[in-house]
């Protein structure tokens, strides 16, 4: 080993793993995340992966910190390369007093050589070939291996790595004994040929009292059947795929009919994204719940259908995990750029309610509830989470149900009701002033209350017409909904600092993580923020104060223009010059550092404007 | 506009099994051209849903955007109906369909809805045996925009326009059963007696049941040369036959020859009679009805009735394995697992 100047650190470090796509390190990648999560310690691993099955690079990235910050941190303090197709460039990766540690069963190019850090020699080839005759075992058993080696250069506990083992191989029994000998087989290279630890430690902690790790797509999955969800239709599209297979994944362990075997939901994969929110539409018309989950290039193509949705007034629920566009874009890395598009999407004067969950366990909650609000508002629902959260395992709080809640179908008549009625049914009448119609599920009365529903005008009664006042009459409505709903969809999350500071930042989703801990370090170079977190469009009037209560107000989002600032402006009809926005779009998740330099250079450079020289104070 | 019919209900009119006369079964007056063939279909469904003694309440009607797809606001006025959007009346009748399989669900579409824009729908709801009864009412041109071709029009066809058409025709019924369409019949809409008893078979049929009836454009392809007007399809009819649907209570008293009718028996009981003219059909076979569609075209005909039928078919709801009770109709204690399962769940994240 080189001398260098070593990072050291206790419970706070990056790791990246450069991985070759489709050779099972994704499983031993895992286990390192959970392990860590296991001796008590923050931990958010990302996946970082190439739009390839096969044979590409790809990465994989954990932070811990004791902090318990979850966003990225930037920099990489260790880095495992098992790829050499991608070794200079992760070389260059390393931060300077890091270590990169790589497979020394071939000589490295010692043109790649840097002094600024330490070089960690692991023969995995070559043990796996001297230990293992069968080529797949090869491949598989490395993963396992730098693991196993990983342990004694960092002081993983090695019994939580084979209670991992024990739990990964349920059922399986035959394979617990092998994967242990491959681990110990890293562990003790390491500590035979190694000096451990290295600078770069863990220590058991007690932090994360009862949370658990899951990613977003599961915890929409759940959150759909716990939702009362029985329909699903849907075409496959990277990040959301993993949503409705998480919904089948828990309907079939937990929603067949105990009596026939038979199963309470049904999931049809359709042709293309505009059959699955046909389907979700016509299901949701005739009285089920039903969802779809897309990205991007779905949201476009179910764009006509949304509006068909929002004027025939039909509830649809639609998560939409967002990727990078426009058009195919980076497919597998993450962005914030559906914003506008599913907020107005569809022609004419078309606006969606939009929810933004920032952890797997809002996921849960916000799609359950999307249901709720999907059936009492009738129109479509679109929640807008991306692949950061959606793909990647996310420490989260605990899921709960409160076994008192019961759905709120919305304003429905049934068969009695309609007998009752002496007036006639008008699908459209806003009976109780706050916008919202009643509708009748087909079938419910031989006589009363069936209506014919469609996207063309129509007057109160769903009697097609072109009247323009019967139009406008309909369209104001709609608006007047648009208000009600205000006041129904989840409030923003607002975190004043103490005595409360003339700087907000208004965020969302995944920008979550990062604007907390970058708040942390602008406080600690002097500058507090309030921050307020937007959970829903349209705004609540709580959003509106808060830009209205601070001077300087950035908006952090992950897209290149500024979208949720723009739908703030329009929405709320502020000055634009209000909202100065901070934007990164790379296809990788913000970072806090980032975030700090932004409003730290604003405010650096707007106090030479004596204008604005208190931003710092209120 | 749209205007609903007086009410007034003459007593002795003929009522079926539920005490309903024909008038139960009507919907708005139509606002389509005098003599638009689509009218004679609507009048033909509630023929059919009558002498079915079907409640209107229990049919839904689907459709997708064109003058076609505008009938179902002409039949059925107790029932629920759904004008989708273009060509996409497949899915929103789909995921119904889904939500609760205990009703009856009529789609109705027009050639350019269907083998245009819906292709995609329509050849996907036919694979997945979605049991539902959709009719194409094929004029071979865009009525409602105006006449341009459609993609079911002849090749040399002439619209009003003069032009003739120089594209090869999709065969709707051809298509379907390629896709392996479990009920497939082509019909003409001036024909009553033989598309009532097509309609009442399609209904009654378990799985996705595709009538293709010719149905002209009085306004805009209704001229000499076009080969969807009215003139020119009564000149090339040719039938399979006469059919006779017997629902399931009824005693089957109908008398036929063996060798010139055959009999088919639907999942329900019901059957159908079919007393062949060309008794080269061989009513399980879809190659036997292929090549006697594609015969009759080379000898400029029409080859009309019922074509196909899969007696077996297994429609979707069996084939995925859901509830035997609508899925609509459960409720919290059926589909929300609790939060002690949470619990385990949560455990098991750990
Ligand atoms: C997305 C979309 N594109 C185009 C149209 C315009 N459009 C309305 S009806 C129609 C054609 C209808 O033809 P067909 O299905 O044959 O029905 P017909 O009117 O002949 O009965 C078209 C193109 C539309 N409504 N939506
Ligand atoms: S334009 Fe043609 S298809 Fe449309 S209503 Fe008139 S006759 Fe019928």
């Amino acid at each position: 080993m080189s001398k260098v100047d070593n990072i050291t650190s206790v419970n706070d470090l990056v790791i990246k793993f450069a991985n070759v796509n489709g050779t099972g390190s994704a499983s031993a990648n895992n286990m390192f995340a959970k392990a860590i999560f296991r001796m008590g310690l923050s931990v958010s691993p990302k996946n970082i992966f190439p739009s390839n099955i096969q044979g590409l690079p790809t990465w994989y990235e954990v932070r811990v910190s004791d902090k318990g910050y979850l966003g990225r941190r930037g920099g990489i303090d260790i880095m495992v390369c098992v790829n050499p197709q991608s070794m200079a460039k992760d070389i260059q990766e390393v931060s300077p007093g890091g270590y990169f540690i790589y497979d020394n069963t071939k000589p490295l190019d010692l043109r790649l050589l840097r002094n600024d850090i330490t070089f960690i020699g692991l023969p995995l080839t070559k043990i796996c070939l001297d230990e293992y005759k069968d080529a797949r075992q090869r491949q598989l058993f490395k993963n396992v291996i730098y693991v196993g080696a990983l342990a004694a250069l960092i002081n993983i506990e090695f019994d939580v790595l084979t209670g991992l083992i024990a739990d990964q191989f349920k059922g399986k029994e035959k394979l617990i004994a092998p994967n242990i000998h491959a681990m110990e087989l890293g562990f003790q290279y390491a500590q035979e040929n190694i000096q451990c630890p290295l600078g770069v430690t863990l220590e058991r902690r007690d932090n994360l009292g009862e949370k658990i790790l899951i990613d977003g797509n599961t915890a929409c999955g759940l959150g759909a059947v716990y939702g009362g969800a029985t329909m699903a239709g849907w075409y496959p599209i990277t990040p959301s795929t993993s949503v409705v297979e998480g919904f089948e994944k828990y309907c079939k362990r937990l929603r067949i009919d105990p009596g026939t075997g038979k199963k309470n939901y049904a999931i049809v994969q359709a042709e293309d994204e505009l059959a699955a929110i046909g389907m979700v539409i016509g299901a949701n018309w005739n009285g089920a719940r039903a969802f779809t989950a897309t990205s991007g290039p779905g949201i476009s193509l179910m764009s006509e259908f949304l509006g068909l949705a929002y004027f025939a007034e039909i509830p649809t629920v639609l998560i939409d995990v967002q990727r990078s566009g426009p058009s195919t874009g980076m497919p597998t890395r993450t962005q914030q750029s559906d914003v506008m598009a599913c907020a107005y999407a569809s022609h004419g004067d078309t606006k969606h309610v939009l929810v933004f969950p920032s952890t797997p366990k809002e996921c849960f909650d916000m799609t359950a509830e999307a249901f709720d609000l999907a059936d009492h508002l009738q129109t479509p629902i679109i929640m807008l989470t991306d692949l950061d959260l959606g793909m990647n395992d996310n420490m989260s709080d605990p899921l709960e149900w409160d076994d008192k809640r019961e759905y709120n179908r919305g304003k429905v008549f049934n068969a009695e009701q309609l007998e009752e009625m002496s007036e006639k049914f008008g699908r459209y009448l806003d009976v109780d002033g706050d916008g919202i119609p009643y509708r009748t599920y087909p079938g419910t009365h031989p006589t009363k209350g069936s209506f014919f529903t469609r996207g063309t005008s129509r007057d109160e009664y769903a009697v097609y017409t072109e009247d323009g006042s019967e139009y406008v009459k309909n369209m104001e409505r709609l608006l007047h909904k648009w208000e009600t709903a205000k006041g129904l969809v989840p409030k923003p999350e607002i975190i004043n600092c103490e005595g409360g500071s003339s700087v907000g930042i208004l965020h969302f989703g995944t920008s979550a993580d990062a604007t907390r801990e970058a708040s942390d370090y602008l406080a600690e170079s002097g500058i507090t923020v309030d921050t307020c977190r937007i959970r829903a469009f349209p705004f609540n009037q709580e959003i509106e104060d808060f830009v209205a209560n601070h001077e300087t107000v950035f908006v952090v989002e992950q897209n290149r223009d500024a979208q949720m600032r723009s739908l703030l402006v329009n929405d709320c009809d502020i000055d634009p010059k209000h909202l100065i926005p901070v934007l990164n779009y790379d296809g990788m998740p913000i970072t806090a550092r980032y975030i700090q330099e932004k409003v730290e250079s604003h405010i650096s450079g707007a106090k030479v404007t004596p204008l604005r020289s208190k931003t710092n104070k209120k | 506009m749209s205007y609903l019919k007086p009410s007034f209900r003459h007593p002795e009119l003929p009522v079926n099994d539920l005490g309903y006369t024909k008038k139960n079964y009507e919907g708005a007056i139509s606002t389509l051209c005098a003599g638009c063939g689509h009218d004679s279909i609507s009048g033909a469904i509630v023929q059919a849903i009558f002498e079915l003694s079907i409640a209107p309440h229990n049919v839904a009607k689907m459709s997708g955007i064109g003058c076609s797809s505008k009938t179902p606001t002409y039949f059925l006025g107790n029932s629920h109906g759904f004008n989708s959007v273009h060509g996409r009346m497949p899915s929103v009748a789909t995921g119904a369909n889904m939500a609760n399989r205990d009703m009856i669900y009529v789609g109705v579409s027009g050639d350019g809805d269907t083998a245009s824009i819906g292709m995609g729908q329509f050849t996907h709801a036919v694979r997945r045996n979605l049991n539902m009864m959709y009719i194409v009412e094929n004029n071979g041109c865009y009525g409602l925009t105006k006449g341009q071709d459609s993609a079911t029009s002849d090749i040399g066809s002439k619209s009003k326009k003069g032009e003739p058409n120089p594209f090869e025709p999709i065969d709707l019924a051809s298509m379907a059963l390629q896709l392996g369409a479990t009920f497939v019949a082509r019909s003409f809409s001036g024909d009553k007696e033989q598309l009532v008893p097509l309609i009442k078979a399609a209904i009654s049929h378990q799985g996705f049941a595709f009538i293709d009836v010719v149905s002209p454009c009085v306004t805009f392809n209704n001229n000499p040369g076009s080969t969807k007007g009215y003139e020119h399809v009564r000149d090339h009819l040719a039938a399979t036959g006469t059919v006779d649907f017997v629902p399931m209570k009824e005693e089957i008293t109908t008398s036929y020859h063996p060798g010139t009718s055959q009999e088919v028996t639907l999942h329900d009981g019901s059957v159908v009679h079919l007393h062949k003219a060309d008794d080269k059909l061989d009513i399980h076979s879809r190659r036997s009805a292929l090549g006697l569609i594609k015969d009759y075209k080379a000898n400029d005909q029409i080859l009309t009735g019922l074509l196909y039928m899969d007696p077996d078919s297994r429609e979707l709801h069996e084939t995925i394995e859901t509830s035997n009770k609508a899925l609509r109709s459960l409720g919290e204690a059926d589909l929300c697992p609790g939060n002690n399962v949470l619990k385990n769940i949560n455990e098991s994240l750990r």
